[in-house]
This record gives C-alpha cells, structure tokens and sequence, in this order.
C-alpha cells in the first residue's frame, strides 16, 4: 500500500457519534500492546476525552511467544462523560494473534467489532493457542462485526523501501500500524504519538521514521481500504474545567511523595527493593534528584525499611515502598518503627496474593496485613488512596499523619490503581495541604519520650542537634524519658499509649462523605481501588430508584470518627472488596453490624455489573 | 568523617569550644553486662578515645543489633539507637546517606553481623558508606545462653550442639575483604593501648571501617582467646601488622612470615640464612586485597594471628557519590520546582 493512493473517498465515510468506546488492544507480550494502549489513551486524553485504564499483563517478561500465557492486553474506556472504569466489557477488540483472540474474545460485547491481525493466525500460532480450526474460515466469530486485517504484511509492505532497518525491527513496528488504524476508525489526530516517537527514537533517525511511517500507513489504510464503511467520534467529555494530564498511580504517588516533602520543606528518603508492581515508584523518585530526593535500592526489602527508619531517626521523611511478599519482609522492622514512634511511611501496591501469588494482577488482600501483621500489639495509621490522582493527595496526607502524630503510616495501593491512567485535574499549589514539620531543638527539659497534649507525639530530636543526645531502639521504653524499662505497669501504659496515638488521628480527618442519601435501606461501603466500579454501580441504582448510598474509606485507621453512626443510617451495609472479607470482618467486629461481605479475589477489579447485580439481591433480601 | 573539628560540651552550639572527656561520654544509664565481659574494656577504650577523635559529641550515633554487645549504644552519652537483630548496618546506612555530616557507629557481634544479619552487612560494606563497624566476636550466642554461632570452631559442644558444631565457621574479616571493605582491622578486648588505636584508626578512615574485636565471653565460652591472648604467650602467638613493615613476631623478634612459591604463607625462624628481607612486607594500602586475604587466613595453631591494620584503602564513599548526584542534577536542571513536575508531561485544558 502506498501512501499517495489513499486519498479518495474520504469525505464519503460516514461519521458516527458514540458516548463511550472501551477498546482491548491484545497481542504478544512482545508485540507492545502497553504501549499501543497507552499512547491511545494519551492521545484521548489530550483530546479531552475522560479515559480511565487497565493494563493486563503476564508476570513473564517474555512468555513464549504466541501462547496464551504470554498475552498481554491494555483495556481502555474513554468518553464524552465522566466515567470511573476502564468498563466492564470491550466493545472492541484488536488482536494481534490467535492466543490473544482465545484468552480476551469471551470478554468482548456482542455484536462488538473485532480486529485480527490474519497474518498471524497460521498452523504454529494457532496450535499453540489450541484452535483446531482457524476460528477465522468457520462462522465460530459470526456474533461480532470482524475485520481480518493482514497487518504483519501490510506494515511489511510499507516500511520495506522505506527504511534501513532489519525486517525483525520492521515487524516490531506493526504495533504502530495497528495504532495508525484504530487512530483513523476513532477520528483521532496522530500529533501526540508522532511527538512521541520522535522524543522516544531521536538518537536513531531510522527507527523514528519508521514508526511514523508504519503510524501514518495503518491510518492511511484504514482511510483507503473499503473494509470500514464508518468512523466513529467520541466527543471531549464535560468535565471539570482546568488543567489536566493522564496520570497512573505510580507516578502520582511519586509525585504526592515529593510534593509532601516540598510542602513538609523536609528532604525525603526512599529505600526500597524492586519489586513488582511498586517499582515504578522508585524509578520515578530516582529520577527527580533535583527535589534533593535521596533514593536507596537497598539489598532487600528489611534492609530498605530499616534504612527509611535510619532516615527518619536522622530527620528525613522516610519512606519505603513494596508489595505484599515485601511488607511481610518489612513487618519485624515496622513494629520497630512502632517502638521508636519515628514517621515513616511504607507504600504497599498490593498485588494477587498469597506468597509470589500473581505478581501483575491486582488484589485489595494486604488490610488485615497491614492491620496486624505484626508481634505484639503494634497499631500503625492506614490510609488508601481511591484512584489514580488520589494518589498523589493521599501521599501527601499520608507523611502529613506520619509527621504531626510521629507514628509509621502505611498506605495500600494496589495493582489497579498503579499502573491504571486517568485525566488528573492538575492541584494549584497554593490549595495543597500546608503542614509544618518542626524538629525539636530545645536542649533544657528535654525527655525523648514527652508526649504532646493533643496527639501524644513525642518530639522528633535528630542527631547533630547539640544537647539532645539520647537513644532510641526496640526494647519496651518508659513513658517520658525513653529508658529500657521492663516494669510491668509501665509496659501496659505504653501499649495503650501507642494505640491511643493512632486512635487520636481520628481527630485530625475528614467525616466520611456519603455518595447518595445519609440513610436509607443499602449503604455500599468501599475503600481503596474500588472506589469508581461501586460510585458508577450506585449511580446506575440511584438513577433506577433504589435507596442506595455509598461511601469510600480512605483513612483505614482510624477509621473516620462518623462511620459508626453512618453504618447505623442504613438497613444493609454491603462491602465490596478485592479480598475474602477483611474490612467487613474489621466492621463486624468494631462496630458489632452485620455487614455482608462481597468478595472477589480473581486478580481483577470489580465490574459495575457485578455490583449491581449484588445489590439488587441484597437489596430485596 | 565529619568536618566538624571542634569540641563542644553538647547543650549549647555558641559555647566555648570546651575538652571533653572520657566522663562525656558515659551516659547515665547503669551497664549490665555480666561482670568480667570483655564488652566492658571495649566499651571503656571506646569512650576514652571519642573525645579525641575531634567529632562534636551531637554528631556521634552508635547504632547496634541485637545481642549482649548491642546494648552498647545505651551506655554512651551520643545519639543512639538500639535497633532489631541483624539490621544495625541497613538502619546506619539510612542514617549516614541521609546526613553525611553525622560519624555513625555500628556495634554488633557476630551473631548478629554474621548469622542473621549477615546480607546487610556485606552490602553495607561493598557501598563503602563512611561507617565504622565494630564486630564483637566472642564466638558464641551470649544473650540467648550459649549457642554456637556462625564464628565457634568446629567440633565445639555447645547448648544447641551437644555432639559439636558440624557447620564449619565464617571468618569475619576474610568475609569483609570478600565484600571488598576499604579498610580492615583486628583487635583484643584486653589489649587496651591497642584497641583504643584501632578504634582510631577506623574513625580517620573515610570510607567503610570494618574491626573484628576478640571479647571474652567469660560465661558461655570463656578463655576462647587466652591460648593466644594471654600476657606469657601473646607475642609468640600473635602478629601485630605495621604498614611498610616485615612480618616479624616473637618475644625475641626471632620469627616471620614467608611466601612459599606454592603462594602459601610459611613461618620462619630469623637466622643467618634467612632474614627479614625473606619476609613479607606488610601493605596495607595495596590497591588488591590479597596479601590482606591471606593474612585474614592466618588462624591459631598454625599460624600467629594477626592484629592491627589489615587494610587501609580510599574510593569514594556511597553518601559522597550520591550528594554529588543531587548536586550535578540540580546543576543541570535547576533545583526542583513543584509546580513545573505537576505541569510536566502531555497536558490539556478543559474550558
């Protein structure tokens, strides 16, 4: 296909408005679908789209190639409307092979277009994904609008004479084709990617043109070829005005992370161990050195925990970040944290559990981890952030509790919302939470374990300050002076006293907001990741009628000093989670309700049909 | 080490640099070591060497494990910070990455360094932060009443092997070198003057400082060093190392130490026929460590075992490496500005 015989028939095509698309790009794990989806979320979301994402992918880095464990996928969902989910089901799907077809196809709406990359579906490919027969000759697809693309050759086709690259670099372009095709069948402008490319590749001229070469020939091909008979257009969406970019949970946490040290005018200090799906945090941190951030790869998870405890006892915001099998590591560490009362905070991306469990997929099941997890009764403050852009208030609010309350924070993202995109209404700087970090320097009177009036902290006196020598460490102290003690009386003062610190934080949050009517007959309540399947799912409810409220924990401990009284507010309370059970079981037993559990544990975020579905048969019971 | 030459008396930064003295660093919390423990003399010749050492007493943090020698930190009048089992060095290397300016001091044991702790310790060593770290080997688990550790000899009955130890020792400075330590050193409990030097010499050396101190646990494995320690035989039995000097030992002066030409370590009577130039020279500052590694090697019987300076090199420290890369970021991209990072990246304004 050449690209100067492409410009007929284009004002013939027909148009067609659409509220929403949510579109599966699905291939091999080296075919690049990340980063085909993420350049056509980005390029939706300058377009002023909403968009909300799911990445997919498999734990191998590469599996081998065309087997159904090695596909990846990239779902994204973008509109003209405020959504809150990459959506339940695609209404599109491309796939790049026959692996890809076998493991998403039962996802894809009815009646939903799908688009095959033909040249992939031979003999090997097609044994391996498990076809006996090419899905593509019998009539197994006839229930969606199916185009068979050969994008392999047609790519091939336009690179060839184009470019001096190898025909392996050539191949590793299609991605780009695919992309220039959906760009075309969305009536999306190429300007983002072509900037991309040409930032990504521009110490390889070649490289570069022949991305933008394979781009321009997919869109061009869908332009020309009679295969599409309409294009479709989905609107910028009404949303908050302002100033927006697409952003992850990753990178916002980073970001929370360095603006709580910006606003705290303390350095920060990030120890952590690689770690899937938290790396990416530290790979950003690394990376902003001229915030004066220090960051740590320290040799394993203990060793970067006691290192951000280290920081803290020298007056940094101390911070670690991991994953579920990493805050196991992290727990004996932490109850140290817990003796010292020093502020540290400990980022935990919660992934598929137990053990390595499913290191890419996402899971809420760390609470009770991060609850208890620990010897002794060791109370640490709990916050989770509720989407991507929460991430980065809840960084910030997470060293803000962490620093005023001296006590160790933990802060439960989870899979999801890591490596998930939405629009981020960028925050002024000027209405981001002030909170003043003091370290104490007076020598006369000084006790390491005086306590504050209001929220019981002790002073944070940090070495190379003159007179307040003294030592800190894991034996049990006493009260005031911070000496060894192992009197009997003072050991029971103290174990209230560590949990009356984190208790008083109650004091120093937000009431918990109600989604809907402050009573009625279902409260839905959530925390975490989950927070824009169930607001979607009670909205649909609401529209339909029922009595049906929600809201969203993201201070965990405390619990927000309004929710016991809200829980009373209503006939039901269901609580949807990525785990077996565990706030409701912490509801249960606090607040004495029977709260009804809606578990999921498969490694993916809730449906808003799935939730719906529960409340209409809780509702009624 | 800190650049901050001055003495204060702590209390006041503007006061008169005033002499401190052995007394400023005694806290006031009462040492219970099991009486006659070798961690008292360590811990006297530690406190009598701080005040000269010319580091502000504010500046000065000792950081331990767990185990009979970690409760060190409580007895000196410094910043401390008594820490869990095994982890003192990751908690100093938050410390000391985090405030180059500070001198942090790990204590530990070789339980602790070696068993339990035994990956944070090579790693702290091979990122060369500027620490010095004192390992009390007393060759046994004291604080858990008796138990062989990674350091007791094969063969050895005790609470946990009454057959004897069938695990065979790690040799805590042939570990350090392994680990690529930049300065490596041997010293005594009881070999007061000695020690206070070696304690010395670690804080001077810029650059990780690892000392193996021999301390007598007089209650689960007493004696463990008299047969090379002790007054009547210690100059046969052990060599003490001086840089440029031949490896000479003995009451008389009358013995060496030779490289064979099968690369192994021979000792030597001093005659007519053999003389000190037979003799290796000692060099600690050699840029490899492997005259240092075959010394580590030199164990009793066969051997006089070496104390001192075993190697004493300089590169640049981990914190140094890593304040100068904040400093080339923030000269190549300006210090960070918050409002620039949030508006980074592909953005878009909705009206």
């Amino acid at each position: 296909m050449s690209s100067t015989t492409i410009l007929n028939n284009v004002e013939e095509r027909h148009i067609e408005e659409l509220d929403a698309v949510t579109i599966r790009f699905a291939g091999d794990s080296g075919d690049g679908m990340q980063l085909t989806g993420t350049q056509f979320t980005n390029t939706s979301a300058v377009l002023g789209n909403d968009i909300s994402t799911l990445p997919d992918f498999p734990a191998e880095i590469r599996a081998p190639a065309g087997s159904l464990p090695g596909v990846s996928g990239f779902q994204l969902n973008f509109s003209n409307h405020d959504i809150r989910t990459p959506g339940d089901a695609p209404n599109v799907l491309v796939a790049m092979n026959p692996a890809a077809l076998k493991v998403n196809l039962a996802d894809l709406d009815a009646g939903g277009i799908l688009i095959v990359n033909t040249d992939a579906f031979n003999e090997n490919n097609l044994k391996k994904a498990g076809y006996a027969i090419n899905p593509l000759d019998d009539d197994s697809l006839s229930g969606y609008r199916l185009f068979k693309i050969p994008i392999t050759t047609a790519n091939r086709a336009a690179l060839r004479d184009e470019v001096k690259i190898s025909s392996k670099e050539i191949d590793r372009c299609k991605n780009f084709w695919a992309l220039g095709l959906m760009y075309w069948l969305y009536d999306r402008p190429l300007d983002s990617t072509l900037n991309w490319i040409e930032a990504k590749f521009k110490k390889n001229a070649e490289l570069v043109k022949a991305n933008i070469t394979a781009l321009k020939a997919g869109f061009a091909y869908a332009e020309a070829a009679e295969l599409f008979t309409t294009h479709y257009r989905v609107k910028r969406a009404a949303i908050a005005p302002g100033k927006y970019r697409n952003i992850t949970g990753n990178e916002a946490t980073a970001l929370g992370c360095i603006a709580a040290s910006v606003l705290a005018e303390k350095p920060l200090f990030y120890a952590s161990y690689p770690i899937t799906p938290a790396s990416d945090i530290l790979h950003a941190l690394s990376s902003y050195k001229n915030f004066g951030v220090k960051t740590f790869q320290a040799e394993d998870e203990i060793a970067a925990m006691c290192a951000a405890i280290g920081a803290a006892f020298a007056g940094q915001l101390g911070l670690t970040g991991t994953s579920g099998p990493g805050l196991a590591l992290k727990s004996e560490a932490l109850g140290l944290a817990v003796m010292t009362e020093l502020p540290v905070v400990v980022i935990d991306v919660q992934r598929g559990g137990p053990s390595t469990g499913l290191p890419t997929k996402t899971e809420q099941a760390d609470l009770l981890q991060a609850m208890f997890g620990r010897n002794g009764e060791c109370p640490v403050a709990i916050v989770a952030p509720a989407t991507a852009s929460d991430c980065f208030a809840m960084a910030i609010e997470a060293f803000r509790i962490a620093t005023k309350h001296m006590v160790p924070v933990i802060y439960l993202s989870d899979g999801y919302l890591a490596n998930g995109a939405e629009p981020w209404l960028l925050p002024k700087l000027d209405e981001l939470p002030k909170f003043e970090v003091k370290y104490h320097t007076e020598a006369a009177g000084f006790q390491p374990y005086a306590r504050d009036g209001e929220t019981l902290a002790r002073p944070w006196g940090i070495p190379g300050t003159p007179g307040l020598e003294h030592r800190i460490g894991g034996i049990e102290k006493q009260d005031i002076t911070g000496n060894v003690s192992y009197d009997a009386e003072n050991h029971m003062h103290m174990v209230k006293t560590r949990q009356e610190k984190v208790d008083r934080i109650a004091n120093d949050i937000p009431d918990l907001e109600v989604f809907g009517e402050a009573e009625g007959r279902l409260l839905v309540l959530g925390w975490g990741s989950t927070c824009g399947s169930i607001t979607s799912a009670v909205e649909e409810m609401q529209q339909q009628g029922y009595s049906v409220s929600s809201a969203h924990l993201r201070h965990l401990n405390p619990f927000p000093k309004n929710l016991g009284e809200l829980l009373g507010k209503f006939d039901r309370v269901l609580v949807p989670e990525l785990n077996m059970g565990q706030l409701a079981m912490l509801l249960r037993a606090r607040y004495l309700i029977p709260a009804i559990s809606f578990p999921k544990v498969k490694g993916k975020p809730f449906k808003i049909s799935e939730l719906t579905a529960k409340m209409k048969e809780v509702y009624e019971d | 080490m800190s650049a901050n030459i001055e003495n204060t008396n702590g209390g006041n930064g503007d006061a008169a640099p005033v002499k401190l003295t052995r007394k400023d660093y005694v806290s006031d919390q009462e040492v219970r070591w099991c009486p006659g423990c070798g961690d008292y003399a360590i811990l006297a010749q530690v406190q009598k060497v701080m005040p000269e050492l010319g580091i502000k007493r504010e500046n000065t943090v000792f950081v331990s494990g767990i185990g009979c020698s970690s409760r060190f930190p409580y007895y000196m009048n410094t910043y401390g910070f008594h820490s869990i089992h095994g982890r003192a060095p990751a908690v100093a290397t938050g410390i000391k990455a985090s405030n180059p300016e500070l001198s942090v001091w790990v204590i530990t044991g070789d339980g602790d360094a070696l068993s339990i702790g035994g990956n944070h310790l090579i790693h702290a060593i091979r990122r060369n932060l500027d620490i010095n770290i004192l390992l009390f080997n007393n060759r046994i688990y004291g604080l858990t009443k008796g138990q062989y550790s990674p350091t007791s000899e094969f063969g050895k009955k005790t609470k946990s092997t009454p057959f004897g130890v069938i695990d065979y020792p790690l040799n805590p400075l042939s570990v350090a070198l392994a680990a690529e330590s930049t300065f490596v050193a041997r010293s005594v409990d009881t070999f007061t003057t000695h020690l206070q030097e070696m304690v010395e010499r670690a804080m001077r050396h810029k650059g990780v400082s690892f000392v193996e101190i021999y301390q007598n646990c007089n209650i689960f494995n007493d004696h463990a060093f008299d047969m090379f320690t002790e007054r009547a035989v210690k100059d046969d039995r052990t060599i003490s190392l001086e840089h440029g000097k031949p490896l000479v030992f003995g009451k008389e002066k009358n013995r060496g130490v030779k490289m064979r030409s099968d690369m192994h370590l021979e000792v030597v009577e001093l005659n007519d026929t053999t003389t000190e130039a037979d003799l290796i020279v000692h060099n600690e500052k050699a840029p490899d460590s492997y005259l240092a590694y075959m010394l580590s090697r030199m164990e009793y019987p066969d051997y006089p075992v070496p104390i001192g300076v075993f190697r004493d090199v300089e590169k640049p420290t981990y914190e140094d490496l890593l304040e100068s890369q904040i400093e080339s970021a923030i000269a190549k991209l300006g210090p960070g500005s918050l409002e620039k990072l949030i508006n980074s990246g592909d953005t878009w304004v909705i009206e």
